[in-house]
This record gives structure tokens, sequence and C-alpha cells, in this order.
């Protein structure tokens, strides 16, 4: 009987987190426990002469000042280990934990104080001296490959760090045969990560020699757990990452930065426990983000707007250091062409070297770039041939009968990209009535008389979600009959908790209340991947449907033994399994667990295991697609250049949904994110390589007051590559938000003939843009 | 070397004594010094909202004020919203009825600025909600839940009377 998949029930993690009552690692106190402060590279590119920690040292309160030299790591001449090596990298550059010789970018970890308290160790900070040398910085992408470009690393011969390529179908001859050849030239650039809660990270080296604990605010446990492992040359379970309450992560946080080798080995050689939380400031700078791609893209089309052929060439901005592999990059091109089917493909992208903070994903990771260029094109279709961008749309989407849908990419692993499920037009003929996009010309009209400049804008976006190999579920009835679940998938706040609840809760008749649940703690379960592209649902779901699906069965099996019933008579229900018509032939789960887990002189019932628990690490098979289309309206004030967003509607498909309300919390947040990156978030950095923008004075986030009230539909199609027919969720907000909304700017000043090379529109941008088509109509 | 002064602030009904740094924030001092953690340091430059505390009933920054200015005043942090016997504050059980909160990073320092709000303001429109918000920075939500959750509350607390 299912009663609470699919259902909006209120989250188990809030009451916690209401009042007060969550744990992140700033909340932990440990006993004995000092304080760190990391210095940091004031400089985008300097030789390091040397570097004095004598007067820091002396601080009173201060226990220690390291340097990379410092650090006993078996070997301090090794920078980090590359996290996804790929062939396509051509200068796989990682930084050290701390600085030896150079350094690269402005926020690159230099030195740590360790003391009694985090303002004694910042006092500490002042009194390091460094001797810098400083070198030519190179900062912007668009120049950062030609040949007089300065290099951003010392005995480097470019700053090509790698180059890829994705392409398919017979580009040359979809050009030849085309009745029309558009291009587009446009920068992205994506903010950064900003969750609320900065990095942290607290170690302690147990002293009985059980190995390291460290709390990190971190994704990915496993992945922390392995690097770190790696680096010491320890085996994996001398060191316990755990990730306790995390404030937001967006991507950032998926990665294995500097400071979580630096605090633990530290930590140990103080032979105390050792705490580092990031301030504001250092967030800017030292966690990494997403910022500038270059895009110049020719599509090739019928008479009717009909796509035949995209080619083209991407320059991608890859900050300083390769920490993450080429994800982000990759991410950007594979979803190409996106929700439509165009024969032929052939876009390259170089990755640049610059002395800027490195890149990594963040929300969305290079899909809302690919979503957003290919959406560009269509935009430049129906201008150019003017026809309704939404029936350009339609004219070239993937139709729902092609599904099963093979594009012609192939993924990082070689593998094809495949659409697993979907119906575009059915997705976007929602959106559009939800948006009342008929009535728009009225109410376009309407407020033109009052001299008001509406404009709409459509996007369509797919998203491929739930990566694998497996993220994995242990249930396990207690005696107790209380349920305990443990995952290895950390939760910034999805509400993993409430969804595998709600999963659990159904297979095995109990309330999500009798749902205990643990995560993200390497030493409570032994492995798993990480959350990061939208994938803890599509894998998570998977395992905890199938974990606590064999218990069931057991659960049955041993009940009907006990009860002396066959199987398919018996009910499960308020956490006991009853013989139906027969409501006093019952056993709790409790009793049943306490047979499986007899002490001595006990016996295990024949064909059965000790514990009345299964592990799964079902997954899906293969990515399940997501897909959504977002309709926006706007409102430009010419004189200005002020854009408010009147209304904004979604409609979008990620499969049979668990939690509808927690879904939307995704999609909201997302289409927030997005909002932001099309208006407002903007990391600048003079030529010089200096970040520009490194508070929330400078760097504009999304408020509420400038948000729209946002308005969602959903469509399930239901995934058939897992059992429960489920896709990610966790992206698809933020993908096609920044199309949206600068395709409606665009519709708004129409009339001026605005095109927008550039996001986030900004009101200075936009106004001299403006002023530029004034100017140009008037000549 | 640091300047340290004895302060006696009542925090959540409750007076405590105690020495602290002058340079010590309050939210340093409520966290590190009290472990009343549930109060949250999101910029330390007063922009994001997550310290959000009531000091004699005004939201206030708990970043931009220093410990030893709130001798002699009253304290409430998140944790003394909820009623003595566990009962959330309209405004806490409103958050968790409309999804107004996923991290739970920006929370407190979200459900202390709207209940202050509501406390002179108990009629809002979603505009009013929104401008009152607009000193808190939430990146999980985009804002729609606890919008929802603030008019919510407000409703209940005009019916409670």
């Amino acid at each position: 009987m299912v009663r609470y998949t699919g259902a909006e029930v209120q989250r188990m993690e809030d009451p916690r987190l209401l009042t007060g009552h969550g744990r992140y690692v700033d909340d932990i106190h440990l006993p004995g426990m000092l304080h760190g402060a990391f210095l940091r590279s004031s400089h985008a590119h300097a030789r390091i002469r040397s570097i004095d920690t004598s007067a820091a040292l002396a601080l009173p309160g201060v226990h220690a000042v390291f340097t990379q030299a410092d650090l006993a790591v078996p070997d301090v001449a090794q920078s980090m280990n590359q996290l996804y090596p790929a062939p396509v990298i051509h200068q796989d550059i990682t930084q050290h934990p701390m600085a030896t010789d150079e350094v690269c970018y402005v926020g690159q970890t230099v030195a740590l104080v360790a003391a009694d308290s985090r303002a004694i160790a910042e006092d500490a900070l002042v009194l390091i001296d460094v001797d810098y040398e400083p070198l030519p910085a190179v900062v912007d992408c668009r120049t950062a490959l030609a040949d007089d470009a300065p290099m951003a690393h010392i005995g480097s011969e470019n700053n090509m760090a790698g180059q890829l390529k994705s392409a398919f179908g017979d580009i040359d001859g979809a050009f030849a045969k085309a009745d029309h050849v558009f291009t587009g030239s446009f920068m992205q650039h994506r903010g950064g990560c900003h969750s609320m809660e900065t990095r942290g990270v607290l170690a302690r080296d147990e002293p009985y020699g059980e190995g390291l604990t460290i709390w990190s605010s971190t994704q990915c446990p496993y992945l922390v757990r392995r690097a770190l492992a790696t680096h010491l040359g320890e085996p994996e379970d001398r060191v316990r990452i755990i990730a306790p309450d995390v404030g937001g992560g967006f991507g950032p946080k998926a990665g294995f930065y500097p400071e979580e080798i630096v605090i633990p080995v530290a930590a140990r050689q103080l032979g105390r426990p050792l705490k580092w939380i990031e301030d504001r400031r250092e967030h800017f700078t030292a966690t990494t983000g997403q910022r500038d791609q270059q895009w110049d893209l020719e599509v090739a089309c019928d008479k009717d707007g009909k796509m035949l052929g995209l080619r083209g060439v991407v320059i991608h901005e890859n900050g300083a250091y390769m920490p993450y592999g080429a994800l982000l990059p990759f991410t950007s091109v594979t979803p190409l062409p996106g929700s439509y089917a165009i024969p032929a493909l052939d876009v390259r992208l170089d990755i640049a070297f610059t002395n800027t903070t490195p890149t990594t994903p963040v929300r969305g990771a290079g899909r809302p770039y690919g979503i957003y260029a290919v959406e560009r094109m269509v935009e430049t279709i129906a201008r150019e041939l003017q026809i309704d961008p939404a029936e350009v749309r339609r004219r070239n989407f993937v139709r729902a009968d092609q599904m099963p849908y093979e594009t012609g990419a192939k993924l990082r692993d070689g593998m094809p990209v495949r659409y697993d499920s979907g119906d575009y037009h059915a997705c976007q003929e929602k959106a559009l009535e939800l948006a009342d996009y008929a009535g728009f010309k009225a109410r376009q009209d309407a407020a033109r008389t009052q001299g008001r400049y509406l404009g709409i804008g459509v996007s369509a976006c797919i998203e491929d979600t739930g990566v694998g190999p497996y993220e994995g579920t242990t249930v396990k009835i207690e005696p107790s009959g209380k349920i305990m679940v443990r995952t290895g998938a950390a939760s910034q706040g999805q509400g993993h908790h409430t969804m595998i609840a709600q999963i659990v809760s159904d297979q095995l008749g109990v309330q999500p209340e009798d749902i205990m649940f643990e995560a993200a703690d390497t030493g409570k379960f032994p492995q798993g991947v990480g959350t990061i592209g939208s994938r803890v649902t599509a894998n998570v779901g998977p395992s905890s449907f199938d974990a606590a699906g064999q218990v069931r069965e057991t659960v049955l099996k041993l009940a009907a033994e006990t009860l002396e019933a066959a199987e398919q008579d018996l009910e499960l229900e308020d956490g006991e399994v009853r013989v139906a018509g027969a409501p006093d032939l019952k056993v709790t789960l409790g009793e049943l667990a306490l047979k499986l887990a007899p002490m001595s002189g006990g016996k295990i019932p024949a064909g059965f295991s000790p514990s009345l628990e299964a592990t799964s690490y079902l997954g899906s098979s293969g990515s399940p697609v997501a897909s959504g289309s977002n309709v926006a309206e706007v409102e430009v004030d010419i004189g200005t250049g002020e854009v408010r967003v009147l209304r904004y509607s979604v409609a979008h498909d990620c499969g049979n949904m668990i939690n509808p309300m927690m879904v939307d919390g995704q999609i909201i947040g997302g289409v927030v994110h997005g909002i932001g990156n099309a208006l407002f978030e903007r990391m600048i950095y003079d030529e010089q390589g200096q970040p520009l923008t490194t508070n929330y004075g400078e760097y504009l986030l999304p408020l509420a007051s400038e948000m729209p009230h946002i308005d969602i539909v959903h469509q399930e199609t239901p995934s058939p590559l897992n059992p429960l027919g489920v896709k990610g969720a966790g992206e698809g907000g933020t993908i096609p938000a920044a199309p949206a909304i600068v395709a409606a700017i665009e519709n708004a000043l129409a009339d001026f003939g605005v095109v927008i090379d550039y996001y986030p529109v900004d009101p200075q941008y936009l106004t001299e843009l403006i002023d530029a088509a004034g100017a140009q109509a008037a000549e | 070397m640091a300047d340290k002064r004895e302060i006696t602030v009542t925090i959540n009904g409750q007076a405590q004594t105690a020495e602290v740094e002058t340079r010590t924030n309050l939210a340093d001092f409520l966290r590190h010094e009290l472990e009343l953690t549930g109060t949250h340091v999101g910029c330390e430059h007063g922009v994001c909202g997550a310290c959000t505390v009531l000091v004699d009933g005004a939201a206030v920054r708990s970043c931009l004020m220093l410990a030893v200015q709130a001798d002699g005043h009253e304290v409430t942090s998140v944790e003394g919203l909820a009623a003595a016997d566990g009962t959330l504050h309209p405004v806490q059980e409103a958050f968790w009825k409309n999804h107004g909160l996923q991290c739970g990073f920006c929370t407190p320092g979200m459900v202390i600025s709207v209940a202050a709000f509501l406390k002179d303001n108990p009629n809002p429109t979603e505009a009013d909600v929104r401008s009152a918000i607009s000193g808190n920075i939430c990146r999980c939500t985009g804002y729609q839940g606890i919008v929802a959750a603030a008019l919510e509350a407000a409703e209940t607390m005009r019916q409670e009377g």
C-alpha cells in the first residue's frame, strides 16, 4: 500500500533546524580544540622568495605556524591529486596543500596559524612576512590562449589546460545544404557557490591510534576520504569523514580542498583537535565557482527554421589549477544540442588557465552554459526568420515518439548520450498555458501605451541526472521495531531523510517517524560517491527501495513461518504482520528482528541470516534525463536599465515525484539561482587578477524583494531506468532560467533591436545597449 | 593583551554573567561562549542576516554588535522562540508546513526576522513580507516557501490574538 511515496510529507529534518538544534561543523566544540586561520596569497601571480613566520609564532596564544615545508606529509613535493584524470587534459596542474615557491591566484593557501582562538590566529596572520616577487598575471580567458599572453604558471609554454570536442553527424554537409546560416557570439558568466554556510574543517587525531576523524562541510565525504588517505599513504578505514549538517552545497563543496589536507595533518602534528571555518571573504577567493565562457557558434537551418547543424568554439576560463579534472568543460558541451533533434554537431572547447580562483561546477555545472548557447541560437533563428520562438522550438524538439533518443554525442565515459523518456512538446505547451503566452501581446500592448516595456522569453532544457555508479543504502529493523536507514549520501538541505523515509515506510508498513536516519559518515556506511549532479533520488531512491524490499521479503517469509500462514495471506501494516481475516494472528517487526538477533544459546531459524537487514546499491541503469520549459515575463525600465521579473512559469518533468513539495522547493530555489546568474551575480577581477567583489555589497545575490512568484506545473514521464521511475530535480530549475530571462529582455527591447551578448545583464550594461541602439537608429 | 569586561545579559529569559573580550561580537559570544549555536554566522559584514537575534525585542545583526553592548539588555535567539513546553512558535510551525527551509543555515535569522516583523505588522501583503526579509539571504529556497510561511503565520497570529 503506497501512502507516502508521492505525498507532500512535511520534512523530518525541520523541527531540529527550526529550533536552532542543527549541528554544522562550526557548532562542534571538542575539548582541547585549537583554531586555525590561513594566510592566503594577496597576489594573482608571484614567486615566493621567502616566508618568515617567527613574529607570528612569538605571539601569545599561538601554538604553531605551518607552511608547506612544515607539513609532515610523506612527500611534501607532491601537489594534490587529480580527482578526475582525463586524456583531454594537456597540463594537469594542481596546487600544493600550501604554496611552495609560486602562487597563482589571490586566495591560494600560503600558511596556517593554529592558536587558542580564531581571533588570535588572525592577529598572527598579519605578522607573517612573505617576500613576493610579483609576476604578470593572465585574467581574461579570451586572450589567455594568445601567443603573447603572460603564462599563468612559471615554466608553462602556453595556457591551454586541455581541449575537448563534441562532434557527430555530417557537419559540412549540414552547412552546405542549409538555407540559412546564423552566427552567435556571446560571453557567459556564472557566479560562485555562496552557500550560506561557508566551508569548514575540524580534525582530530584519535588518541589510541584509531586514525583521523574529520568533520567537513563536504558534499562528498567518500571522495575526501579517498583523497586524504591517498595523500597520507594510509588505509581508507583509518580516515573517518563526517559531513554533519551542511548549510548548502551547490557544487563547490563537492571537491577536495587544500584545507582538507592541511587541517588534519596539522591537528595530528599538534596532538590537538583543530578547527578552521572559512570566512566570507575567503569564500569569494578560496572556494571554487564558475565564471566565464566565450561562445562563438554557427547554426545551419532550413527556411522553416529547422536546425540542421551546430558548430563552433568555446573558450573556458579554468582558473589557476585543475582540481576537478575537466568535469565542468565536459558538462558544458555534452548536453548539446539540448532538447532538439539536430543531426550534426561540431563544438570544440579550449580550457584556458588564468590566474584566478579555480573553477568547478556550481548548480547545473556546465549545463547552464551549454543549454544557454543552444537557446541563444534558437532565439537567433526566431529573430532572423520572424518566427515565434516557441514555434521554432516546436519544429526542432526531439519528439516523444523518438524516445529513447540518442543525440549522437558521447558522455565522459564514452557511452552515448541517450534521453530515456520525456515529451518536450507537451511540456512546452504546459508552460505556455501557465504563462498565458497567448495573452501576452495584449499585456505588452497595454503596458506600452503607458510607456512600459514588457517582454516574454521562452526556454527549454534537458538535464542528464543521476550519474552512477552507485549510492547504497542499508535498511535494518531493530528489536525495538524502529527502522535504521543508513546511506553514504550527504545532504546539504535537499531533504534526503524525508525522501528515503517515505520510500522505506511504504515498503515496510511503518510511519516515516519510525525511520531513524544516518548519512554521510564514512564510519557508519562503507562506501559512497557523493551528492552532485542531481543524482541522489535516482540512486538512493532505488537502493533504499530495493534494500527495504529485500527486508520486506525476509519479514514476510519469517512471519509466515512464525504465524504458520501462507505469505500471500499476510498484511504488513502499522509495524506488524497480520494474517488477513484473523486480526489476532500477528507478529511485530520488533519481534521478528529479535528472532534474527539472538544472544548466546539462541538459534537463527533455518534459511535465515543474522540481523533483519539488507543493503542495496541498486541505482539507475543509465542517466535519467529530466526536462523542462520556462517562460519569463519581464519589465525593462529603458531609462535605468532595471529589469523586473513580473512572472515566471515552469513546466518541469523529473519523472515520478517522491515528494512534490520538495521537488517544488528544488525547482524554485534553482530558478532563483538562475535568475541571479542572469541579472545579478558577477565575480569581477581587475587586470592584475585582484578580485573586486568580495562581499555581499559588491557581489549581488538574489533577494526576496527582487524575486517573482514562480508558478510550476509538473509533467511526470516516468524514467524506465529505475524501479521508481524517478529522475533528478536539483538543477532543472537553474539550467533554463538565464536563457528565458535574456530572451524576455530582448523581447521587451525588440523595437530597439537590442541583442544581448553577455550575462549577468546588469543595468549599466543594458542602458549601454539601449543607448547604442538608440544612437544607431538616430543615424 | 585583549581587554576584557564582565557583562550580564538576559538570554532567552535567563540572566547570564560572563567575562568577554571587548572585541568579541554578540554572535561569537552566543555561539562560542554560551554554546547557543542556533545563531549562525554567514557573512560577518551585516548583509546576509543569518545571525539575526532580538535585542530588547528588536531584530539585530549579532555580527555587527559587540557582546559588551548587550550588557544589561535582553537577547532572544532562535533557541528561545518556541514555548517552554516545546510548542513551536507560529512562525516556526508555518516554516515547517510551507517548506520554508532547506539547508537550515539562514533559517534561525529568517525566523527571528519574520517574528519581529509580524509583531509590528500583523496584516502584511506579500510585497510587505518580501521587503521585510530582503535583508536575509537564502540560497536554497528561492524565498517562496518563506513568504508563504510568513503570510500563514501572520494569519495564525491574528487569529490567536
